[in-house]
């Protein structure tokens, strides 16, 4: 089934962690396997990255710890070699960390080489943007990385049950769009060209971490958008090229965008403010951020809609 | 299922391990009481003690007015009741809202989520704004009535009663439908009537497009005194006129003819 949730404050800030915890917590009897944020704060000078150097359901042998500080220790001396200069590391879980360093290159072969290290995976890369995904639901992994006090512009989530992939965090949303900057996805549905999009989006040079349909999208939407379409375009584009049943979140390091398919076939509940927008896969996940009557509707089919903060 | 109290959804309340059921709820009797009417704020209940309380009210006080203040859009409330009785909520229900029932009055003041009224039998819910999708699916009878707009696939399966809109309605409006009335005064997606066998659709806006062996038909003075009346009924503004959509009958069940030979037909 799955639920997904976003919230954008237009021209201020808001408590998007705690908020966006409020609304996946209200959801999560649409998906109690693993939930996940992408959540963005003021955009930085610096880059941040959020990787894992292994998951939770992996086996913690005798060297467990000491095998994650020397890829972590790996992972430090690969961003020095392609000219980062670090200024922290931080441990969020024991194999989640969050890295911010100064850096003007490419970012697709800073990814490609971070991920290169044993169990490395990225999670997301940008100066804005931190995706944050984990086991469990929405409490859980928001006390576990300490989500409560995250202040930011816009976030979309998700809840997930597991279907068609592994219950691990490579199956988990929200994906980033390798190696776009601050571009993430939470989409509810099935790809049925998944496969086919895939291929055509690997002989363009990119990875995927996961078998899950859903990440196909983020890069969809990210490569479009670097040949030069606006987001909305692509969007737009994407009802055409995309088959399956959809109902789906992109954020940008300004915008938040919604696309839903032909049939309408996955629910979408939107509330919209003169401050801010909130939509989610239900309406129980709105009110729990705003808690008094509200006017909302349910976008369309082929509907596109996209807001700035 | 192992069950256990910890971690509970709200303070003091049994849930099993996933936070979600209640296995030994109880109706709370929070309701104020006064002769055949009663009323009670929602307000911090989960859906099983909105619904536990409701029953109780309805079912052992012999209440039969009721008013749900603080709904909070939840699901599944006031579902599968079976008596004649008149409820009022005072706010906006999630998915599921007032299915499976036969006989109530309901009015609803804000907005509901998917699948209200599903499978009702008989009775009146007037819904004051917008839907969600599947309104009234699989509905049998009775009056549904949303001032608003809906979503996709209003009175899919329907097999009786009337839906009426007030606003537009989505993609595969009447899908499949067998038998009742829907009366959509905007609006209709595309897909309008797909599959139907029997029914009629009413339609006061655009058709986007009409879905599979959906054909539009004259509209006679009968259907133009069925609307007056349900309009009248519910105080609703007619449009100026309705276009008025019914199954061709000329899907593959309807005759005998050879694949090839069909689509030749259609």
């Amino acid at each position: 089934m799955c639920g997904i949730a976003g919230i954008i404050y237009k021209g201020q800030t808001g408590d998007i962690g705690r908020e966006m915890t409020r609304m996946l917590q209200a959801m999560r009897h649409r998906g109690p396997d693993s939930t996940g944020y992408a959540l963005y704060g003021e955009t930085s000078d610096l880059v941040i990255m959020r990787f894992t150097l292994a998951d939770p359901t992996d086996h913690r042998d005798f060297d467990f710890s000491e095998r994650l500080e020397r890829n972590r220790r790996k992972v430090e001396s690969r961003l020095a070699k392609l000219g980062a200069t670090i200024d922290r590391v931080q441990g969020e879980s024991d194999y989640a960390y969050r890295a911010t360093f100064w850096y003007d290159g490419e970012l697709k072969p800073l990814a490609d080489f971070v991920e290169d290290v044993p169990g490395a995976e990225v999670l997301s890369l940008g100066h804005s943007l931190e995706i944050i995904k984990d086991l469990g639901d929405a409490r859980t992994v928001s006390e576990q990385y300490r989500l409560d006090d995250f202040r930011g512009t816009h976030a979309i989530g998700h809840v997930r049950m597991a279907t068609e992939s592994d219950v691990d965090i490579a199956g988990a949303h929200p994906y980033w769009a390798y190696p776009f900057s601050d571009v993430a996805v939470v989409h509810n549905g099935q790809l049925t060209n998944y496969h086919q999009w895939r291929r055509r989006l690997e002989r363009l040079g990119h990875r995927f971490q996961s078998e899950c349909d859903s990440e196909i999208i983020a890069v969809y939407i990210a490569q479009l958008m670097s040949d030069g379409l606006s987001l909305e375009t692509a969007m737009k584009q994407s009802l055409d090229d995309l088959d399956g049943v959809f109902t789906y979140l992109v954020v940008t390091e300004n915008q938040l965008g919604v696309a839903k398919d032909e049939m309408a076939a996955k629910p979408l509940v939107l509330y919209e403010a003169d401050d801010m927008v909130a939509l989610a896969s239900e309406e129980v996940a709105i009110r729990a951020v705003v808690n008094r009557e509200i006017d909302t509707y349910d976008p369309y089919e082929r509907e596109v809609l996209v807001w700035n903060r | 299922m192992t069950e256990t109290t910890s971690p509970p959804a709200v303070t003091g309340r049994r849930v099993d391990h996933r936070g979600l059921a209640e296995p030994d709820a109880q109706a709370p009797k929070i309701a104020t009481i006064t002769g055949q009417t009663a009323e009670f704020d929602a307000a911090g209940l989960s859906p099983r003690l909105i619904n536990l309380e409701l029953r109780r009210l309805l079912y052992i006080e012999g209440v039969t007015e009721v008013t749900i203040h603080n709904p909070g859009a939840q699901h599944s409330i006031a579902v599968g009741l079976l008596l004649r009785c008149r409820i009022r909520i005072d706010g906006s229900l999630g998915y599921f809202g007032c299915g499976l029932v036969d006989g109530p009055e309901i009015h609803i003041t804000g907005r509901v989520g998917w699948s209200v009224a599903e499978n009702m039998m008989s009775g009146v819910i007037v819904i004051d704004k917008n839907a969600g999708s599947l309104t009234g699916a699989a509905l049998r009878g009775g009056d549904l009535v949303v001032r608003g707009h809906v979503g996709a696939r209003t009175g899919i399966d329907q097999k009786g009663g009337t839906i009426i809109v007030g606003g537009n309605t989505g993609s595969m409006t009447g899908f499949m439908m067998q038998r009742g009335r829907q009366i959509i005064c905007g609006d209709a997606g595309p897909g309008l009537g797909d599959s139907m066998y029997d029914g009629v659709i009413y339609v006061g806006g655009k058709v986007a497009a009409l879905g599979v062996d959906c054909v539009e038909a004259e509209m006679t003075p009968a259907d133009d005194e069925f609307i007056d009346r349900k309009f009248g009924i519910y105080q609703m503004e007619r449009p100026d006129r309705f276009g008025k959509f019914v199954c061709g009958k000329k899907l593959w069940n309807y005759d005998n003819l050879e694949p090839n030979e069909r689509k030749l037909v259609l």
